[in-house]
């Protein structure tokens, strides 16, 4: 492996090294694709939802031949009490053509995703750490591996190596995560046969359905799923990293509450346990996002905190970033420059994408999850909520005027007063609208 | 169905490496750290204080290389790098 030249190596195939390492190998240059797992996906767990737009524009008519489990036509979002639970769901016909969307599990899709960069000509290089990057002055000119001769040398370096990105800490792009910036996620994948599925969630075919789960998470700020595969379920809860240092709640026991939740436990009921999983998202948001490039070298995906939590959208953001990275990498090969100047011209991409502009309209979602909201809006309102609509829906003579005051009055406790409850509502709408 | 931590890490196909990837840098932080909530947030219970020894163990052949215990530790107390490439988790789903 010494003294190999490149021209760009991609560290890390997940969606955003292997849509770079596409792009890059698409264009006849020289790049090698590098994976700590034993295999791409190996090490990879997501929701998950894959969304067509961003991929397709890589891989014509990819949904022909990818590894995908179940097309979304019915998204619901249930708001959990402790034995109630309010409902809202969306189906419409037309997300089946052209799909919007599709579950997936990420051993499966990105082995293929990686083997359509391979046969592209970009060259596989797994099994393999990189453990720093090789710098000459300020420029970064290659990397070191945990390999016996493993230092690789290119023109760029693109940094795909995910939420830990131990790389992008190394060159002191972002300090250290904080613990608010990152959630840790769950999850387990339980088997049922298929036509249980498709019966329990209303259900044909290849039609999926996905649940979010706001509610009930031990008092944390946090997130649940329960998402259809062809013959399993994906079940998880993303609690933000920073409540977990304080609550003392090990994060397997909130997936067990959620799992032991009526509304839950009759969908999972009589299933297997196939796997467990855990996994970081990065949920910093906009105020998160590091500095994009510098001398020979971009960092793409959740890496560089590329999640948009509130639509639980980071592949396509992924898949999106690697291949602008990936593009401005041949444009740099065409000028022969590979310095900050000509690699900034991803940070433009970028800003001119959708990837920028959403991360952006949602920058105030993550300050609102801080100074102590978290509680009210992820555990007392969820229940008031229900306990309002209860109340509403209960005939027991009571007047409906009074009804809804005692309504609003739930409510309002909740947010702790009328002045709270306005204030988290003005902050709500702020935050995704800003 | 709720299961045992032990019964779900069963689910995970692991290769472990003969050296730990994770170190606690010094014992002596532990011995001070009041909540240990290493204890607790860790989705794989990799992380035990024993009050006899006085000292965290340190169960890393279960470790599913998340990172939560790199960034929430409050004393960045583990040294926190990934398995040997090829080493570690492998998952079957994803």
């Amino acid at each position: 492996m010494a003294d190999e030249r490149f021209d760009v190596i991609v560290v890390g195939a997940g969606p955003a090294g292997t849509a770079a390492a596409y792009t890059i190998a698409k264009a006849g240059l020289k790049v090698a694709l590098i994976e700590r797992g034993e295999f791409p996906g190996a090490k990879n767990i997501f929701g998950g939802v894959l969304y067509r737009k961003q991929l397709e524009d890589l891989i014509p008519e990819f949904w022909k031949e990818a590894p995908l489990e179940r097309t979304i036509i019915e998204q619901r979002l249930w708001v959990l009490g402790e034995d109630n639970t309010f409902q809202v769901a969306f189906r419409d016909g037309r997300f089946q053509d052209p799909p919007n969307c599709w579950t997936g599990l990420r051993v499966k899709f990105d082995q293929w995703f990686a083997s359509k960069a391979e046969q592209a000509g970009a060259v596989p290089i797994y099994e393999t750490v990189v453990t720093e990057l090789l710098r000459d002055v300020h420029r970064v000119v290659g990397v070191r591996t945990d390999r016996v001769d493993g230092d690789l040398y290119a023109n760029i370096v693109i940094i795909a190596d995910g939420v830990n990105s131990l790389l992008g800490k190394s060159l002191m792009v972002h300090r250290e995560w904080n613990p608010d910036q990152v959630s840790l996620a769950v999850k387990e994948v339980i088997s049922l046969p298929k036509q249980t599925i498709q019966d329990r969630f209303n259900l044909e075919d290849n039609e999926g359905c996905t649940i979010e789960l706001i509610g009930q998470m031990s008092k944390m700020a946090g997130l649940g799923f329960l998402y259809t595969n062809k013959d399993t379920l994906s079940l998880g809860v993303g609690v933000m990293v920073s409540d977990l240092q304080k609550k003392r709640v090990k994060p397997y026991e909130v997936l067990d509450s959620i799992k032991r939740h009526p509304m839950i436990s009759r969908l999972i009921q009589g299933g297997e346990v196939k796997e467990y999983s855990g996994h970081l998202i990065p949920e910093g948001g906009f105020d998160s996002i590091p500095p994009l490039a510098g001398d020979g070298w971009m960092i793409c995906g959740d890496a560089a905190q590329m999640v948009n939590a509130v639509h639980r959208e980071g592949t396509n953001l992924a898949v999106t970033s690697g291949r602008l990275a990936g593009e401005t990498a041949i444009a740099a090969h065409l000028r022969g420059d590979f310095s900050f100047g000509t690699l900034d011209d991803y940070n433009t991409a970028i800003r001119a994408s959708f990837v920028h502009k959403d991360l952006k309209k949602y920058r105030g979602v993550h300050s609102l999850l801080g100074f102590g909201d978290s509680e009210k809006l992820f555990d007392k309102l969820p229940e008031s909520l229900n306990e309002a609509i209860y109340q509403m829906l209960l005939v027991d003579g009571v007047p409906k005027k009074d009804k809804q005051k005692m309504a609003m009055r739930l409510l309002r406790d909740a947010a702790g007063g009328n002045l709270d409850l306005l204030r988290l509502g003005i902050k709500g709408w702020r935050a995704m609208n800003g | 169905m709720s299961q045992t931590i032990e019964e779900r890490l069963y689910t995970i196909r692991y290769k472990a490496d003969d050296k730990s990837h994770l170190i606690i840098t010094d014992h002596n932080v532990c011995e001070n750290c009041r909540d240990k909530p290493c204890n607790h947030f860790c989705p794989s219970d990799v992380y035990l204080w024993h009050d006899v020894e006085r000292m965290t163990s340190v169960a890393y052949e279960n470790c599913i290389e998340c990172g939560t215990c790199r960034l929430a530790c409050p004393y960045y107390n583990i040294e926190w790098v990934y398995p040997k490439g090829g080493y570690g988790i492998t998952y079957r789903y994803g």
